[in-house]
């Protein structure tokens, strides 16, 4: 089947590889701001994450090996952040963006030795007869892990932040954290482990890039695509299905309009390239359009900082 | 941090920097603003190298500085101003799109030498351009691309609708045709010179629309790694030799190599015989290089390339050879005729052949 010379099938394949670096900066950030923080260090997070998995794939030849490291040198990255702003209390955004900056220097330093090197690849996961199912096949079961594991953490996400004592503590820390305090949660701890996380997924999502969708090191090969994440968890109202819905939008609307392109649709490529963003917004701004409840998604302690001593 | 001693640590970083100016006024300071990071491994990555050519041809007569990653737009005018304020005495812009950046900016320091790449304007005489001849470098490309292809369907991943990028779209075009005439390009913009992610998903688009050779006028050498992921697809190393992707998806690469002429205009300075001036250099200049045609190219296929590459270096032929139509029908060159400069430094219009419409 085709359309205006377009393979739906393969179409919505390749959305769903575009993505995944989004999805999974993007939902870590989103348990990091139901904690109550504002990280806007994503970007530095993702490109370290590309430089360290890059860097640990090509050292020990293992793809898996490499996306250990990229979690690692994300997690790493937040560490700093944490300590600043948990412990030091430093102003949230400030850090955040000083950590972008810093982590896209750093990476650079890192990666001096590594341009022009190709990473091992990483394998399709073989599904067997799974992946000769027409259409169905193509579209589902002839991915590289990480796309599965990319959805397996938004439902993870999703189920624990619902239905678990450890989502509901969370949250609870994210919303009121003088009341969580006073309950006798350890607030500070919380926080940090959940900075840790969004800094381990956003590696992931950065190592993605480097060891499978672009498979090499570039300086800046994120170009941006921790700002994405950051502004998808908003616009998806910090909804762990929403995010995934944003970031299928962006990611198939890019890979939609390149092939509109290539296949010479007769649409101004102008309107074409605007598209992913304006689309994305809009339809994720109409999802969170009831005022009352739009209001009520945003964790009512992100950004602050807490200190017990209150 | 509140933004009272946010100013006032801006305040002292400035006068540091103006301080390291004074003392370094005995030397020539050159500076470079770059559109991507030095480590893109093409386009900015040339111009670096040319950087350090400088340093290592006058050693302790200069200083070079350099900003990466600058954007195009009002931020270059900011990053330009503070660079003139830190002394630079000539300074090189090294994207198209900071024309406009760099002539406000030359207007305010009469006293800095500026020099802008791939632009036109020249608004005050202490403004030059440079450019190289890409298209003929693509002309070459465009040779061994409708030589190799077996789809019979070329892909060119373009950044920005500018005359510099249509003339590269139009003589790879003009010479895959001539080769082979049933040959179809698809044209895609990525509107960016470098992202890496978006670079390789407009070669993954074009490899689905059955495209076998891809030409890309971006930055950074994701399209090639893209390219390696589907066997019989090839490309080419674009600004820089890109030769880690060789033999194959990289089978040829165009060069730039900007050395020369850095070593030449601030020579000129250190002389004081600078003078504001267009230089346009291609293959016969040796501002751009056809990188190793390697053995995944028939040797008769690298024979040819390589005469038409050595006729465009001595001149008896170029690109632009009428009979040309235009896109859309019109004469545009007859026969024999070759193209000027100023038609080609504003060329807006693919010739006839090529589908799609340019963005305005």
């Amino acid at each position: 089947m085709m359309l205006g010379g377009i393979n739906p099938a393969v179409l919505i394949a390749s959305l769903m590889v575009a993505a995944v670096p989004i999805i999974l900066a993007a939902i870590g950030e989103l348990v990091v701001e139901k904690a109550g923080v504002l990280n806007l260090g994503v970007e530095g997070m993702m490109i370290m994450g590309a430089i360290c998995g890059f860097a640990a794939a090509v050292a020990t030849g293992s793809p898996l090996m490499g996306f250990v490291g990229g979690a690692l040198g994300g997690a790493a990255l937040s560490v700093i952040f944490a300590l600043l702003t948990q412990f030091l209390m430093a102003n949230q955004v400030a850090t955040g963006l000083a950590l972008t900056l810093f982590g896209l220097g750093l990476s650079s330093l890192i990666g001096q030795g590594y341009v022009g090197i190709k990473p091992p690849p990483t394998a399709r996961l073989d599904l067997g007869p799974l992946s000769d199912i027409p259409v169905l096949g193509t579209i589902l079961f002839r991915h590289d892990v990480m796309v599965y594991v990319s959805v397996a953490a938004v439902a993870v996400v999703w189920a624990v932040l619902r239905y678990t004592r450890t989502g509901l503590v969370l949250r609870a820390v994210g919303e009121n954290h003088d009341a969580a305090h006073a309950l006798g949660y350890h607030v500070i701890r919380i926080r940090f482990l959940a900075i840790l996380f969004g800094g381990a997924m956003a590696g992931l999502g950065g190592a993605y890039l480097s060891l499978i969708r672009v498979p090499q090191w570039t300086d800046g090969i994120t170009a941006g695509a921790g700002w994405i994440a950051l502004a998808i968890v908003v616009f998806a109202s910090w909804k762990p299905w929403r995010v995934l819905l944003g970031a299928y939008l962006f990611g198939g609307i890019a890979v939609l309009q390149l092939n509109l392109q290539a296949a010479g649709a007769r649409i101004p490529v102008e309107y074409l390239s605007m598209s992913p963003y304006l689309i994305t917004i809009l339809v994720l701004v109409i999802m969170s359009a009831d005022k009352s409840r739009a209001a009520a998604a945003a964790p009512a302690a992100l950004g602050k900082n807490f200190h017990a001593s209150r | 941090m509140n933004r009272r001693t946010l100013l006032a640590s801006a305040a002292i970083g400035l006068g540091l920097s103006m301080t390291g100016a004074a003392f370094a006024q005995d030397k020539l300071k050159v500076g470079f603003i770059y559109v991507g990071p030095i480590g893109d491994g093409g386009w900015t990555f040339q111009h670096n190298e040319g950087r350090l050519a400088l340093e290592a041809e006058y050693g302790d007569r200069i200083e070079t500085v350099y900003q990466e990653s600058v954007p195009e737009g009002a931020d270059a005018e900011r990053v330009l101003t503070q660079m003139a304020l830190g002394g630079a005495d000539i300074i090189f812009t090294t994207s198209f799109g900071y024309m406009d950046a760099t002539n406000a900016v030359a207007a305010k320091f009469p006293n800095v030498k500026f020099e802008h790449a791939t632009g036109f304007k020249r608004e005050h005489p202490n403004v030059a351009t440079y450019n190289a001849r890409f298209y003929e470098g693509r002309a070459v490309m465009g040779t061994i691309g409708g030589r190799m292809t077996k789809s019979n369907k070329i892909g060119y991943i373009g950044s920005f609708p500018i005359p510099e990028v249509i003339q590269g779209i139009n003589a790879s075009y003009i010479h895959a045709k001539k080769v082979n005439p049933d040959v179809t390009m698809s044209v895609v913009w990525a509107y960016t010179w470098f992202d890496p992610a978006k670079e390789a998903d407009a070669a993954k688009a074009l490899i689905e629309q059955g495209v076998d050779v891809i030409l890309a006028h971006t930055d950074s050498t994701a399209p090639l790694a893209e390219a390696a992921k589907t066997p019989g697809v090839i490309g080419f190393g674009q600004a820089s030799d890109m030769i880690s992707y060789a033999p194959s998806p990289r089978v040829s690469s165009i060069i730039d190599n900007w050395a020369p002429y850095y070593i030449e205009r601030v020579g000129m300075l250190l002389d004081g015989t600078w003078e504001s001036t267009d230089a346009w250099e291609g293959i016969g200049g040796g501002e751009v290089k056809i990188g190793e045609i390697t053995d995944a190219v028939p040797a008769e296929v690298k024979a040819e390339a390589e005469a038409l590459a050595a006729s465009i270096a001595d001149g008896s032929y170029h690109p632009f050879t009428g009979p040309l139509n235009k896109q859309d029908g019109s004469a545009w060159l007859a026969e024999g005729e070759t193209a000027d400069d100023a038609t080609l430094a504003g060329m807006n219009f693919y010739v006839e052949g090529i589908t799609g419409d340019i963005p305005k």
